[in-house]
């Protein structure tokens, strides 16, 4: 019995050894940051994040979900920092008291994509509510993001001005898919189907194959982004430091600029307007 | 088929060009999946090797629930890993949540119903075989044990491949606990995730072709070097 105690813990000894020899940049500080595919997949971070780590030493790690999927991130404690875009939420984070120091960061806006032959007739309109109502008419198939992100939410607040009931369309003409911006796009693509995006993750999308943007300009499709540090009180854990460095540098002048030049092709995807929020 | 043609081409341009990037995650993938199924194989060896030569009351019990834990949604285990390792769980002082360490416990839990089933199946045979006979010499069963792990050498091989399989092709569960940050839990199954994510269906595929010739490779390695120990 004791020598089977004894195996055990020279098992267990080794299986920590093999553990640690693994990879983990211990010597480097860095913080984790919840933030939205549209940041991570429209290639932003990229541009980003090597010039805060340049100015400070602190490295970023970027956990790329939903706006809803960060959020609860951020509750848990498992982040530093979130950075999402959807205000009322962000809001009621911080009033819930699990985020603190909220500012608003920057802007993109949401583009409604849908194929070239345009079933529903809504091309080349500058009314989204419009355009929402005439995809519902027409039974045009439409692909949702169904994943609780920003801009899941900002589609399903569109579809309530419209007034049309989209549970009971659910799947018919509209195709609740749960899944984030680029395999609802990958999706859309392949049904010939009408989809919100976000303007980031449409500029960048590689397999457009029939489908444009249809609808732009509205100013309903405006996308706040925010930026917020975790309430330290809630969790130990959190790098309340290194995180107020990463929000402090985002909404400084350098870290707008920063923002401002990132382009696709010529075309400017993020618009910084940093001030307090909340 | 050009979508085809052009993932082949992508996949040779990124070898050719020597990609740090797709060496950081090729060389990250694999160390988590090797050290998964390394601490799934000091579980399952001995369980393995015991279910095969013991007999007690609830072992076609046990037997069943290994069985079918060899199914394990990798998304399910992923979450409640996740769960376990969040900083509001169980286990999060340990702070290994979005760490290659927690990766390697998920694909741990994953390997470790399959390696200890086969390790059971490739035991059995020669303990049907040699067991009256060692157990006559007066070999107990706990020593036998260690003899009929080295008789059973190619079916510890195929458990240990199939293991490593089941690790390095998984993408649910990592995903979850891993997060798929960039240069620190970007595996090549998350990375193929991401570019499919993208769009970049060519790049998600080459991505694939290189994962499915490292398990090749891996596969045909393994069988050289257990071939040359058997004819030395």
């Amino acid at each position: 019995m004791i020598s089977l105690t004894r195996r055990a813990i020279q098992l267990s000894l080794l299986a920590r050894a093999l553990l640690a020899s693994l990879p983990v940049n211990a010597q480097a500080p860095y913080i984790t940051v919840a933030s939205t595919t549209s940041t991570e997949q429209s290639g932003l971070f990229g541009h980003l994040l090597p010039a805060f780590t340049t100015r400070t030493g602190i490295e970023v790690r970027v956990v790329a979900v939903g706006t809803g999927q960060a959020l609860e991130i951020g509750e848990r404690g498992d982040c530093d920092v979130v950075f999402v875009h959807d205000t009322a939420s962000e809001l009621k984070f911080v009033a819930d008291g699990f985020g603190i120091d909220r500012h608003q960061v920057m802007y993109n806006d949401f583009v409604l994509v849908g194929p070239k032959s345009d079933p529903a007739k809504v091309g080349a309109g500058h009314d989204i509510v419009v355009a929402f109502h005439k995809i519902a008419e027409a039974k045009a198939p439409f692909v949702s993001r169904g994943d609780d992100s920003g801009t899941d939410k900002a589609e399903k607040r569109l579809w309530q001005e419209a007034a049309v009931d989209v549970k009971t369309a659910s799947g018919t003409w509209y195709r609740d898919t749960g899944s984030g911006m680029g395999p609802a796009l990958n999706t859309a693509s392949a049904l010939d189907a009408y989809v919100l995006s976000d303007r980031g993750t449409w500029l960048s999308f590689q397999n457009r194959r029939g489908l444009e943007i249809m609808v732009e300009g509205d100013r309903r499709l405006f996308n706040q982004y925010g930026v917020m540090l975790i309430n330290p009180a809630k969790h130990l854990s959190i790098k309340q430091e290194l995180g107020r460095q990463f929000i402090d540098w985002l909404v400084s002048s350098e870290g707008q600029q920063t923002i401002a030049s990132y382009t696709i092709n010529g075309q400017q995807l993020f618009f910084p307007n940093a001030s307090p929020g909340s | 088929m050009s979508d085809i043609l052009n993932a082949i081409s992508v996949a040779f341009s990124l070898i050719l060009n020597l990609d740090a990037d797709l060496f950081h995650i090729v060389r990250l993938s694999l160390r988590i999946s090797l050290t998964a199924v390394a601490v799934a194989t000091i579980f399952s060896l001995p369980v393995g090797a015991a279910l095969a030569v013991y007999r007690f009351p609830g072992r076609g019990v046990v037997l069943v629930i290994f069985n079918a834990l060899m199914g394990l949604p990798p998304v399910v285990v992923g979450l409640v890993v996740y769960l376990l390792l969040s900083r509001s769980g169980p286990l999060g002082m340990l702070g290994l949540l979005f760490t290659p360490g927690a990766m390697v416990i998920a694909q741990a839990i994953l390997v470790a119903p399959i390696v200890t089933v086969l390790v059971q199946r490739a035991v059995s045979g020669p303990w049907a075989t040699y067991g009256d006979a060692l157990l006559v010499d007066g070999t107990s069963r706990l020593r036998a044990i260690p003899e009929l792990l080295a008789m059973s050498g190619a079916g510890l091989l195929t458990a240990l491949l199939a293991g490593f399989g089941r690790a390095i092709a998984e993408v649910g569960a990592i995903l979850i606990v891993g997060g798929n940050i960039a240069g620190v839990t970007r595996t090549m199954t998350t990375a193929i995730a991401l570019e499919t994510s993208k769009g970049n269906l060519p790049l998600a595929l080459g991505l694939g072709m290189i994962l499915i010739a490292l398990s090749i490779g891996i596969s045909a390695a393994a069988f050289i070097l257990a071939s040359r120990r058997v004819q030395p």
